[in-house]
């Protein structure tokens, strides 16, 4: 009994003499092992985590590391980063509404120009693209801010382009009758009226001066062709991008053919900033909102479809002979709709309803050897001036409601991709098409309603790989002529041999001088 | 993607504008359970979708013990029946590379043809023979999927610990990257095996976490500029894309635990970078 008890006393007092050694504070972080201890499996018991003894020493880590967290938490502030907090307080004035006299009016209306966003947002998630519900809803009362905004009669959401820094949200609008602004010093190419007539010979009898000037450069560039007006072709409509939604929207400059013909050339990434330059090689005329721009019509008029029957060309029959194709459209009112298996099926039920565009850059040619109607309309006809020998061919696209089925294939892909959205219950499934030339544009149609819409890196197909447009051979410096173009020296024989001729010439030449004085001694003494 | 974040992880890369439709959510929600348990996988992830013109391929992956090598890939066309695909190895991604180009077709048993013509034997005696390469779908959508996985998978770093026996697994402690880290390239992993790591000069390996830093980050990739990194709905969510194979999505909400990558593209690799950035 002693011993037990003596044996106790001793467990007791090393007991006690351990606990004193763990209570000992470290001199390097003034904490001792027993309150670290304690705190640790205090929150073991507290939290009880899984297979608790495999992750003891990151718990150990993060009792310590919340200590010194305690200590210093009155100085550093861990506040949200100001990019953020910018975005959501814009983003917060979306959901408000606008004052009460304006809202009574509002309802009033009929005809929104408001798009049904969280329709078009349920059927995409049905085709499997979209954004997201909750992005959706707040594209929408973006979109809702912009017709606010700006007298529009149409607005459509365009889709989405995607950037290395931002992302564009593209919204295509319809200005009311007269109430399109003027569009200030968008113009980066002039638009210059040369001349046909080669002056190459005047060019070169300037040259020959007393000083010598530096030989005029040759090289006209070609003539560029005039830019479409707007709400016609490829101007048709006006596009507002933005970054996010809840951030203003910037309106997009009209598109001129030249940058739509560079922007086939190039294949480069959008960085999200509309003011950014584009580098390459044809150089593009323009900044990064020009390129966008292009782009979007490149897009619209490659894989805007609608079902066939939906739009109908409107009843004019009094000019059937124009030389352009038709350009416009209207609903069809007698659209029943059609069913949804055979729209997945053939793509001959589906229409282009945006004008193709020419190689020019145009959807409407334009002849450019055509002199400029001005004041020598009379003349022009008359003389020629041209020295061009071929008049250009016009250029012709497809028309305008052509069905798909006509679309060509390029590198071995056909051109579209056709599904329906769901084979378990296909009554109320929706047909998907899908564009393999754009990859990123989707087209739906269900009954009576369809919807085009883009959401991708805003760039073809290209197939099997991008080659880049080679430089142009560097021009030639100088005309040649005889100045420059180098002779042999002639040799040491030549040399001889003309001197002899020369000689004999010039001995020639004094034999008849000599006899022309004498004639006139002559005639002097006859007098 | 983890299977059992499918459901909000999906709204948070729909950002790139391919998203799955309610029927196929909820086909995954139970097929993949059930492939999960008959094939005794540890965790299954949806890795993504590859378009093809006629189908598109629905790709899951399972994975057992070790993270980075024990994964198997199965495909799908309806999210409800998965058929294996086979492991890749290099003859496989040499065939494929030679042989199959252009679009996905969208049927497992289309055959693409190649034939090239070796030359065999020496000067006079050199024979040339045509040999025809065929490679069927499903093994060009096996090495497209494993090629993917070694080029552009994204983990966020301290995700993934390897522990001294080598074997990589989820670190339990991750809490999220905060919301300054997540904005650094730096910050975000390849998860492959790394190539760079060992060319590091010991200066910058003794910065290094021997745990977590066992992979190649993402800043040193080129051409710089192949990742698109951004913050989306309103700056909770970090997403990085991926310019090489366009279509990868990586999420990670920075001060959680949430991330995953998604791929959902043609899969096509995007040999003209360099030209486009």
């Amino acid at each position: 009994m002693e011993s037990e008890g003596a044996l106790n006393n001793q467990r007791e007092q090393t007991a006690i003499c351990f606990k004193a050694f763990m209570l000992k504070n470290s001199t390097k972080s003034n904490l001792n092992l027993y309150d670290h201890l304690a705190r640790l499996l205090t929150k073991v018991m507290d939290e009880r985590p899984e297979n608790v003894v495999d992750v003891i020493e990151d718990m150990s880590r993060e009792v310590k590391q919340g200590l010194l967290q305690d200590k210093q938490s009155t100085l550093r502030d861990m506040p949200l980063a100001p990019a953020a907090q910018l975005l959501a307080e814009q983003q917060r004035l979306l959901f408000s509404r606008r004052g009460g006299d304006d809202g009574d009016q509002e309802e009033e209306l009929v005809e929104t120009p408001l798009p049904n966003v969280s329709e078009l947002g349920f059927f995409l998630e049905q085709a499997g693209v979209g954004l997201g519900r909750e992005e959706m809803l707040k594209v929408f009362l973006a979109l809702k801010q912009l017709v606010d905004s700006q007298p529009l009669v149409r607005c459509r959401l365009w889709g989405k382009i995607l950037g290395i820094e931002g992302n564009y949200l593209v919204a295509e609008c319809e200005y009311r009758e007269g109430e399109e602004e003027e569009e200030g010093n968008e113009e980066t190419v002039e638009d210059e009226e040369r001349d046909g007539e080669p002056r190459d010979d005047d060019e070169e009898a300037d040259v020959v001066e007393v000083i010598d000037t530096l030989p005029r450069s040759t090289f006209k560039p070609p003539p560029v062709v005039p830019k479409e007006d707007n709400r016609t072709g490829v101007n048709k409509f006006t596009y507002f991008v933005c970054r996010e939604p809840g951030l203003p929207w910037v309106r997009l400059p009209t598109v001129t053919p030249t940058q739509i013909t560079a922007a086939r050339h190039i294949r480069k990434f959008f960085t999200g900033r509309l003011d950014a330059p584009i580098i390459s090689y044809p150089p593009f005329p323009g900044n990064e909102a020009n390129y966008l721009r292009a782009q979007i019509a490149r897009i619209s008029a490659g894989t805007q479809v609608s079902p066939l029957g939906f739009y109908q060309f409107a009843e004019e029959e009094g000019e059937e002979e124009e030389e352009g194709a038709r350009d416009s459209f209207e609903e069809n009112p007698d659209f029943e709709g059609i069913p949804v298996p055979e729209m997945a099926e053939s793509l001959s039920t589906w229409v282009h309803h945006v004008q193709h565009i020419l190689q020019q850059g145009r959807c409407v040619w334009v002849n450019l050897a055509d002199k400029p109607e001005d004041d020598f309309e009379e003349e022009a006809d008359e003389e020629e001036k041209e020295e061009e020998p071929d008049e250009p061919e016009p250029e012709v696209g497809p028309p305008l409601l052509t069905p798909l089925s006509e679309d060509a294939e390029t590198t071995n892909t056909p051109p579209w991709s056709a599904k329906m959205s769901s084979t378990l219950i296909s009554q109320f499934a929706i047909a998907v098409l899908r564009s393999n030339l754009w990859p990123g544009a989707y087209t739906y149609a269900s009954g009576k309603k369809f919807e085009n819409i883009y959401i991708g890196w805003g760039l073809k197909f290209a197939g099997e790989g991008y080659i880049p447009t080679v430089p142009l051979m560097p021009q030639r410096e100088y005309p040649s002529g005889p100045e420059i173009t180098e002779a042999l020296d002639p040799g040491l024989g030549e040399e001889q041999a003309l001197k002899a001729a020369l000689e004999e010439q010039k001995a020639a030449q004094e034999e008849t001088e000599g006899l022309g004085e004498d004639e006139e001694e002559e005639e002097e003494e006859d007098d | 993607m983890d299977s059992n974040t499918l459901y909000y992880s999906l709204d948070l890369v729909s950002g790139s504008g391919l998203t799955l439709s309610s029927e196929q959510k909820a086909a995954l929600q139970t097929s993949l359970v059930i492939l999960k348990r008959n094939n005794k996988f540890n965790r299954i992830l949806f890795w993504g979708k590859i378009l093809g013109i006629k189908g598109d391929y629905f790709i899951a992956q399972g994975v057992s013990e070790d993270e980075m090598t024990d994964k198997k890939s199965l495909y799908s066309f309806n999210c409800v029946d998965w058929h294996l695909l086979p492991p890749a190895t290099e003859a496989m991604l040499a065939e494929v590379s030679a042989a199959a180009k252009g679009r996905f077709v969208g049927d497992p048993s289309h055959e693409y043809e190649h034939t090239e013509i070796r030359r065999q034997g020496e000067g006079d005696e050199a024979v040339e023979e045509e040999i025809m390469i065929k490679v069927k779908e499903e093994k060009r959508l096996a090495s497209t999927v494993h090629t993917i996985d070694k080029e552009v998978s994204v983990v966020p770093r301290g995700a993934f610990i390897k522990s001294p026996h080598g074997l990589v697994q989820t670190n339990r402690s991750f809490e999220g990257l905060s919301s300054l880290e997540a904005g650094k390239l730096s910050c975000f992993l390849h998860f492959t095996e790394p190539q760079k790591l060992k060319k590091k000069s010991i200066l910058e390996m003794a910065d290094l976490n021997p745990s977590i830093d066992f992979l190649d980050p993402l800043s040193e990739d080129i051409p710089k500029g192949s990742w698109s990194l951004q913050f989306e709905r309103g700056s909770t969510v970090c997403v990085i894309r991926s310019m090489l194979w366009l279509g990868l999505t990586f999420f990670h909400v920075p001060m959680t635990p949430q991330h995953g990558y998604i791929y959902m593209g043609d899969g096509l690799k995007n040999l003209d970078l360099p030209f486009m950035l």
